[in-house]
């Protein structure tokens, strides 16, 4: 077929990769900045409970507008590496997502842990990086996993700001396809290809619960 | 700061009722396109419960693609194909258009589908099948049984997960705005492109969090009724109990 030269494919592959890597970056800071979040909206109380109510804020504003506009004002008010920009916007609405699912695991641990660690004279650090949030990640972690998937998967709004992603990349070379074979191959390779990773991983989600649940 | 500079909020809310329009396509998008999710989704759910291994098997593989592959692409490849697939099809002499309003709800209510037959599945499986038996023994016709015992249990499970995935698909419908569809995001990047004023944006977040944090905060208050232990109607003398602990 007329478009998968060599050329083509690398050109939608290096699109792959920036997909893979916008992704993979903010999936890890949202992990990190998602939990400070959750960590402030459980615990903050009295002196610092204004925190809290801020945290809650953030959480409900990006749980109540679409990725794209935020995507859209990302652009238009942030300059720099059309990447790194990327990374930076998918960042700040996934912590508040990942905010709630780590709240989730904090919430689902018995009230007991937290008490016999203190009562063991952790400080309230402590008690979180050695009893507490060890616990709740354990719990956490398919929805984390199905949130990842959901990150990849909406990384393809990018092409809306025409960020060099897998699908824009794709859709570049869909401009030289004119028959609707062509059309239908390349459309078969691109919904394969994100099939195939976030697959993999709802696999690997499966493993480890069938592994924990045999443990 | 060019943010509170009044002139441009000024000249941005004199402007709004293309935002205003497009708020009203979202709300009409959303809502068909939850009415097809919730029929697809509740018929997929069923297949996969039945004992049939071929309706198990269509279900299985619909969801698994639907959720793994981006809505996005989805609504690229009906836009760009299928016009031409329709020509195909039904031998038209020119591509077939669909309008982008028929496009993305029929889009949004596959993809959300996939999402609500998990819902309606875990929901189906979550009631032992003692249930039935035991309200059947306790003199329950079928029909009584599915209105008094099996459904109560089955919406308090999935009522939550469903409301969540109205609140996605409202948000998921701005994909309308890619493919120029008149929805309220695209109406506002018009007008932010048009202006060269970032408030566009921020009044269409405004619009889209009138839409979005009520069902959230019905999503709240399901969550917490369907964890809340379930009470019995409240009778004179249990109301007494009550009122004396």
């Amino acid at each position: 077929m007329g478009v998968f030269t060599a050329s083509n494919v690398a050109f939608m592959l290096q699109g792959l990769l920036n997909t893979i890597v916008i992704s993979a970056a903010s999936i890890v800071l949202s992990i990190a900045f998602g939990t400070l979040l959750a960590l402030t909206k459980s615990y903050c109380r009295g002196r610092w409970s204004w925190l809290r109510w801020l945290v809650t804020a953030y959480i409900e504003l990006f749980r109540c507008t679409p990725n794209l506009l935020w995507i859209l004002i990302f652009r238009f008010t942030v300059q720099g590496d059309n990447i790194l920009v990327s990374i930076l916007t998918f960042t700040v609405f996934t912590s508040a997502v990942m905010a709630e699912i780590v709240r989730g695991g904090l919430n689902a641990l018995p009230k007991g842990q937290f008490e016999a660690a203190q009562s063991q004279g952790f400080g309230f650090v402590d008690t979180m990086r050695l009893v507490v949030l060890p616990q709740a990640f354990k719990m956490i972690v398919p929805a984390l996993f199905s949130q990842c998937t959901t990150v990849i998967k909406d990384t393809s709004y990018l092409r809306g700001i025409d960020v060099h992603e897998f699908m824009r990349n794709s859709a570049v070379v869909m401009g030289q396809a004119s028959t609707l074979p062509q059309i239908l191959l390349l459309y078969g390779f691109v919904l394969l290809t994100y099939f195939v990773l976030n697959f993999a991983i709802s696999l690997a989600v499966r493993a480890y619960q069938r592994r924990s649940a045999a443990a | 700061m060019e943010l509170f500079n009044p002139e441009r909020w000024a000249a941005t809310l004199a402007n709004t009722d293309l935002l205003w329009q497009g708020f009203l396509f979202t709300i009409e998008v959303s809502l068909a396109g939850l009415l097809v999710s919730l029929l697809v989704g509740t018929l997929l759910g069923v297949f996969s419960t039945t004992q049939s291994r071929v309706l198990r098997g269509i279900s299985r593989v619909y969801v698994e693609f639907f959720q793994n592959t981006p809505i996005v692409v989805q609504v690229f490849f009906v836009y760009t194909a299928g016009p031409m697939l329709l020509q195909a099809i039904t031998g038209a002499e020119h591509v077939v258009r669909i309008a982008p309003f028929v496009l993305v709800v029929i889009c949004v209510g596959l993809y959300h589908g996939a999402y609500v037959a998990e819902v309606i599945r875990t929901g189906i499986e979550a009631i032992p099948r003692g249930q039935m038996e035991g309200a059947q023994s306790q003199g329950f016709t079928r029909v009584q049984a599915y209105r008094y015992v099996i459904l109560p249990q089955t919406f308090r499970i999935i009522l939550p997960p469903l409301a969540n995935q109205a609140l996605n698909l409202v948000k998921n419908t701005s994909v309308l705005a890619l493919i120029a569809g008149g929805d309220l995001m695209y109406q506002a990047d018009i007008l932010v492109a048009d202006s060269g004023y970032l408030q566009g944006y921020i009044v269409c977040c405004a619009m889209y969090f009138l839409i979005c944090f009520p069902i959230a905060m019905l999503v709240t208050w399901l969550e917490k009724r369907s964890r809340a232990p379930r009470k019995a109607r409240r009778t004179a003398t249990a109301g007494a109990t009550e009122a004396e602990v």
